[in-house]
């Protein structure tokens, strides 16, 4: 079968002031697939998944090298609008986010943002947000309450919703199950199965198992270097790098 | 003997707090107990809101409404200029200003809140007074206006302290989820960072009402002084601190004067206590959250 890419980055580095983080990183990320990012604490997991909506943008002294492309375009060229690119991917984090306002509000700051005042509109989009992130029935009756009375899980559902608002085509996910407990990490980990296909999703975990269950394919990172890239079945099973054997088979992490 | 220190050293705290506390009691017994007499004599509501002061007149008229407008208006006109400078000093250093932009500007406005209000009064009176009249072609140098300005400038830090404390302690997580979904700096302070910081923020604007609203030196030198209702906002007026201040070293105890100075001195102090609750009350809220 071909795959499409949806996003492309090349000899990628990345640097916190004189501390570089990310070394030559030559990644397809294909569209449509979920794809998951494993490597030891600290191995740039989480800075690769910023350089793709440029979030790292926002921390000082950061300097990018290479390309990333989504959909051909250089993300990092000058005419890139980061707002459009932000819409176009969204991101969630390891701890939910959820904003001090009703769950109505949290779902609708989005498309406010990018201009959708009617609420007909709105209500539609946050309806339509909450069912494809599994929360609507929870929360249908209580939309105008705040969001911090939801539970840890719910709230990250609620999150997730947040970002479907805006209708992006690409999602970024941080650990986003790794403060919750097993059941709300199984919703979580359908939810990323329910939306594969229509979006493609990057995922990074420090749980094997997650990585094995929701993933098509598989990222290994380490210090700062892919070590390996493929396939999730073949890396959790006969990986080409002795690196990830190691490290998938729990000789350290 | 460890027992001993450990028994000494806890007497001497429970004293000390039992001193403050008497000492508090202390103040509020003696306002009250030579307060009150007047409120009997004229009665509170024509002490209240009664349009004259003439405390040495023959006889003498001990209306206070033009006192407590004269406050209410200054601490108003405080907060207009406090607010807008201190808010957005805050949300400059908490948000916007690079870590070497903070370093400077942080120390710049805590001096500001080190200055003591003699200094602000004679800046005052030497330098904005003729300005105002100059400029704004105001008979009197020494007025609403110059009090509220100097007083601005002067509760900015308790302003700006505060709600850069409140806006710091919102989490980076909400900055970064609403920059995610395209949000820009702005739409982000706005619609995020300040609601999330609000309480905090409310709570600095309490703080400073409390502080522009007692604080005597500076409207005694800069208000102008006249017991009236201010026709405009270059009228001097005389805020109630200025007027126990002025007056005080002219009464003989016991007189109904001296009597109506505490009498004035109990609005203060419901004034002040009132807001304190409030402030006690958003930051209680907050902390449930
Ligand atoms: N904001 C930051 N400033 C400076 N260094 C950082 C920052 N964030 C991460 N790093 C460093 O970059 C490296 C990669 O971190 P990170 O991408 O968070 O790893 P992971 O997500 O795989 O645990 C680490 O050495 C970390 O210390
Ligand atoms: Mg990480």
């Amino acid at each position: 079968m071909e795959e499409e890419i949806k996003i492309r980055s090349e000899k990628l580095d990345f640097f916190y002031g004189d501390n570089q983080a990310l070394f030559d990183i030559n990644m397809n990320i294909p569209k449509g697939l979920v794809t998951a990012l494993i490597g030891p604490s600290g191995c740039g997991k989480s800075t690769y998944l910023r350089t793709l909506n440029r979030m790292n943008d926002t921390i000082f002294g950061t300097v990018v090298k290479g390309i990333v492309e989504i959909d051909g375009v250089n993300i990092y060229n000058k005419s890139t609008d980061v707002v459009t690119l932000r819409k176009r991917v969204g991101m969630i984090f390891q701890k939910s986010t959820p904003f001090p306002k009703s769950i109505y509000e949290n779902i609708a700051y989005g498309p406010r943002i990018h201009g959708s005042t009617a609420r007909k509109d709105l209500d539609m989009v946050v309806e339509k947000s909450l069912k494809n992130a599994g929360l609507w029935d929870e929360v249908k009756d209580r939309l105008n309450k705040s969001a911090m009375g939801l539970s840890g899980g719910q709230q990250q559902r609620l999150c997730i919703a947040r970002a479907l608002a805006v209708d992006p085509e690409i999602l970024l996910m941080d650990e986003p199950a790794s403060a919750l407990d097993p059941k709300s990490t199984a919703r979580i980990e359908d939810l990323i199965g329910e939306l594969k296909g229509n979006y493609t999703i990057v995922i990074v975990t420090h749980n094997m198992q997650q990585a094995a269950r929701v993933s098509d394919k598989t990222a290994f990172f380490y210090e700062g270097e892919l070590i390996e890239f493929g396939d999730t079945k073949k890396i959790f099973t006969k990986p080409d790098m002795q690196k990830t054997e190691e490290y998938i088979t729990g000789k350290f992490g | 003997m460890k027992k001993f220190y450990d028994k000494l050293f806890s007497g001497i705290t429970y004293g000390a707090a039992f001193f403050t506390i008497a000492a508090l009691v202390g103040i509020i017994l003696s306002i009250f107990t030579e307060g009150i007499p007047i409120l009997k004599k004229v009665g509170i509501f024509s002490t209240l809101f009664g349009m004259e002061w003439r405390p040495v007149d023959d006889p003498p008229i001990f209306g206070m409404w033009t006192l407590i407008v004269s406050s209410i208006y200054v601490t108003i006109g405080t907060l207009v200029v406090a607010i807008p400078l201190g808010l957005g000093s805050a949300i400059y250093i908490s948000e916007l200003a690079g870590r070497r932009t903070k370093e400077i500007i942080k120390p710049i406005i805590e001096l500001l809140a080190g200055i003591p209000s003699v200094i602000y009064g004679l800046v005052g009176i030497v330098f904005l007074s003729p300005f105002v009249m100059d400029t704004f072609g105001a008979p009197i140098g020494l007025n609403m206006f110059s009090a509220s300005l100097i007083l601005g400038i002067m509760v900015i830090p308790i302003i700006s302290t505060m709600s850069e404390d409140a806006l710091n302690a919102v989490p980076q997580n909400l900055r970064d989820a609403s920059l995610s979904l395209g949000a820009n700096k702005f739409e982000t302070i706005y619609k995020v960072i300040i609601p999330a910081a609000k309480s905090g923020i409310i709570g600095s604007f309490i703080l400073a009402f409390g502080r522009a609203i007692g604080e005597t030196l500076v409207v005694l030198m800069v208000a102008g002084g006249s017991a009236q209702i201010p026709k405009s906002i270059f009228s001097p007026v005389r805020p109630m601190t200025a007027a126990i201040a002025a007056e005080m070293g002219e009464t003989v105890v016991g007189s109904d004067h001296y009597s109506s100075l505490f009498a004035i001195a109990i609005i203060l102090f419901f004034i002040t206590f009132f807001s304190n609750i409030i402030t006690e009350l958003v930051f209680f809220r907050k902390k449930k959250i």
